[in-house]
């Protein structure tokens, strides 16, 4: 009763164009950003911030884009995670090098860097497909790493390989503190999101999701899928890169060779399947649940009085976290965000059953 | 819109296929670089250059052991199983904590017939829901397999590293003291295990070949309708398949484990069977030994041979080249063939 948009006419192409076209919809995200700039510096601890709120709002930034690598092109990758490595290691070598340079110019670049790298490796995806393009990210992966951990040049001749970063420092401001982090990141994000949510809709993402459902009919229509798939590769890298230079920079500070590894991106797979393949919104739920279930896993069984090793600890997660998969694959292949969507449908009948 | 003028299309015709062709080259100076390092560095004499050829070998013939795993499934089922390296460590775990308690040959029973259950459990709750579905789902779906087992596993065996005795001989001999100075050295375990694979692979193909699982097997392998049309049952078939893999992920878990430990890096180790299966095309499996073979015997040489040129022309650090060699020969070949060396053609439009 009270989510209807009965009575909401549009009377421009304007009002039929917008992002949120129902006035429900349109307050609840504005009260949800209200809540997150305003109400949440009060209520949150820095704790909170610093082990939560920020790497959860760093890996959304990851999973939007490989979700519009794999929901949206439909073009498989492993490799993510050694994408957010170039965009790290891109960071650090141009504040390193170009210490003058303001961040919000380094975060751009450290995109693009990640972007170059990506068209790179996104162009065996004009040959094969599938499990074959699997292969050739995990390629990506593994190379990637070797040469984080290899080439001295890029660690600034570290000895031990490990990268320390300096504060931030934003017009004048240190970005010292978890809130100012927060605020930072949280930025970010919403502005990335908003991108994200308008690419998808306009040209490129219908481009994409041709080329997802059946390339040779795209091809027909006049996709070329040379740009297609290539531009779903520079954008998904893009925001690895980014979501890569906040992760070294804002969430770990310091960081060794193994830190993007293939862990992280497998991690980023399953948020994008449990999430929700091909919506932006599902980034966000799979980037929490991810985030969340190992925290849960610990307080849990603390709160029963079971407590257990860090060990049984990591191997329930990965148990949780592998059956999740294939229950999700089977019983809603879109995901945290398809129920989303379920709940919304019925809310608007609710309370009546028609 | 035709084009007549014969000698402007042959040209054409030239440039398009010299444009084709440059990953061929490439890959073709790729190699001759690779085959140069070991002359460029001069310190391989002939006899270490054989030990390294021999380790080579060796851990090849482990690659290709998982790797047929992954052959036997992708070709009765067209799923990329990439719990294999999974199973592998569960086989493993499995035997080396039952063989603390009971005579090995039992304990490997057991598991054998775990690996079984499991087939059965995976065919039941996983393959027939998602039968039909884009190969990338069923990638996924085995994703999600692995990262169960590999938990369930450690939560059920432990997390340490176990020992798993074979009884094979442990101690090295040298060989060809004559021929090279200083002579060859050569694992007497190694060459058991090479055995091993051997028979298992022989076993394998008698199987294949002479019984009438066997023959089911390989009709479901070259058409999964007309083999339903002529009354084989396709949910058995991949039951058997799923167990028969699990039965050489054990063999393979066994062999790495006694050589290594059995642990969690066992699993790891298999992910190197992927690019070894492109390598040797998805449905061949002579083409998983013989890519198993060449990836083994690459990347040794690459770690000795070419590290030494890359951190002196380049000023890396060296080392850990076996960390991505397999991936990157997989990706070069993936650009020139991507069927592989064996694999049927598989001609789609990407």
């Amino acid at each position: 009763m009270l989510y209807r948009e009965n009575g909401q006419f549009k009377t421009s192409y304007r009002a039929d164009l917008q992002l949120l076209p129902i006035a429900q919809d349109r307050w609840f995200v504005l009260g949800l950003l209200a809540f997150a700039y305003l109400g949440l510096p009060f209520l949150a601890s820095d704790y909170l911030f610093r082990a939560l709120i920020v790497p959860f709002l760093i890996l959304t930034i990851a999973a939007i884009g490989l979700n519009i690598l794999v929901g949206y092109c439909g073009q498989i990758s492993l490799g993510t995670a050694a994408f957010m490595g170039v965009g790290a290691y891109a960071a650090y070598n141009l504040t390193v090098r170009v210490p003058q340079l303001n961040f919000l110019i380094v975060l751009a670049l450290a995109g693009f860097a990640a972007a170059l790298v990506g068209i790179g490796f996104g162009v065996p995806s004009l040959r094969i497909k599938g499990l074959y393009l699997a292969v050739a990210t995990l390629a990506a992966q593994f190379l990637l790493d070797w040469l984080f951990a290899h080439v001295k040049w890029l660690t600034n001749d570290s000895a031990s390989g490990s990268v320390s970063t300096a504060t931030i420092k934003l017009f004048g401001i240190e970005l010292q503190s978890p809130l100012r982090k927060y605020l930072f990141v949280l930025t970010v994000v919403c502005l990335l999101t908003l991108a994200a949510k308008n690419l998808v809709r306009a040209h490129a993402g219908r481009a994409w999701m041709a080329t997802r459902d059946m390339d040779v009919a795209a091809e027909v229509i006049g996709i070329r899928p040379l740009h297609s798939k290539l531009s779903a590769f520079a954008v998904s890298s893009f925001y690895a890169g980014v979501a890569g230079a906040l992760w070294g920079f804002v969430h770990l500070g310091a960081w060794e060779p193994a830190a993007f590894n293939v862990g992280l991106s497998l991690n980023l797979l399953f948020m994008v399947i449990i999430g929700g393949m091909g919506s932006i919104l599902g980034s966000f739920f799979g980037a929490a649940f991810i985030v969340l279930l190992p925290l849960i896993l610990n307080q849990v069984p603390l709160w029963l009085g079971i407590p257990l090793s860090t060990a049984t600890q990591s191997n329930l997660e990965s148990m949780i976290f592998g059956s999740l998969i294939v229950i999700f694959l089977i019983a809603e292949p879109q995901g945290l965000a398809r129920l989303w969507a379920i709940g919304k449908q019925k809310l608007r009948l609710w309370p009546f059953p028609h | 819109m035709i084009q007549l003028d014969g000698q402007r299309s042959l040209a054409n015709l030239q440039l398009g296929r010299l444009r084709r062709q440059w990953p061929v080259l490439a890959l073709a100076v790729a190699l001759l670089a690779g085959l140069a390092a070991p002359l460029a560095t001069r310190a391989a004499a002939p006899g270490f250059f054989l030990e390294v050829l021999l380790a080579g070998l060796m851990s090849g013939v482990l690659y290709a052991l998982v790797a047929l795993g992954f052959v036997l499934i992708y070709k009765s089922s067209g799923v990329f199983n990439f719990a294999q390296g999974a199973m592998v460590l569960f086989a493993a775990l499995t035997t080396a904590r039952l063989a603390e308690r009971m005579p090995l040959a039992l304990a490997f029973l057991v598991a054998l017939g775990l690996m079984i259950v499991f087939a059965w459990l995976v065919e039941r709750l996983v393959l027939r829901p998602l039968v039909n579905q884009d190969p990338v789902v069923l990638l996924m779906a085995t994703l999600g397999i692995s990262f169960f087992l590999d938990g369930f596993g450690q939560i059920v065996w432990g997390n340490d590293i176990y020992k798993i005795d074979l009884g094979l001989p442990k101690e090295p001999m040298i060989v060809a003291q004559q021929t090279f100075d200083g002579g060859v050295l050569v694992s007497r375990e190694d060459l058991a295990a090479a055995g091993i694979a051997g028979a298992l692979v022989l076993a394998l193909a008698l199987f294949f070949r002479h019984t009438a699982i066997g023959r089911a097997l390989r009709a479901v392998a070259d058409d999964h309708q007309a083999a339903q049309s002529i009354g084989i049952p396709l949910n058995r078939i991949w039951v058997i398949v799923w167990s028969v893999a699990g039965f050489v992920a054990l063999v393979a878990g066994l062999v790495w484990g006694s050589k290594l430990g059995v642990q969690f890096s066992l699993s790891e180790i298999a992910l190197k069977a992927l690019p070894v299966v492109i390598l040797g095309g998805l449905t061949s499996v002579p083409g998983a030994i013989l890519g198993g073979l060449i990836i083994g015997v690459g990347e040794k040489m690459a770690e000795i041979f070419l590290s030494p040129v890359l951190s002196s022309v380049f000023g890396m650090a060296g080392g850990g080249i076996e960390d991505w060699f397999a991936y990157v020969l997989a990706l070069l070949f993936l650009l020139v063939r991507p069927e592989g060396l064996f694999g049927e053609r598989h001609i789609d439009r990407v």
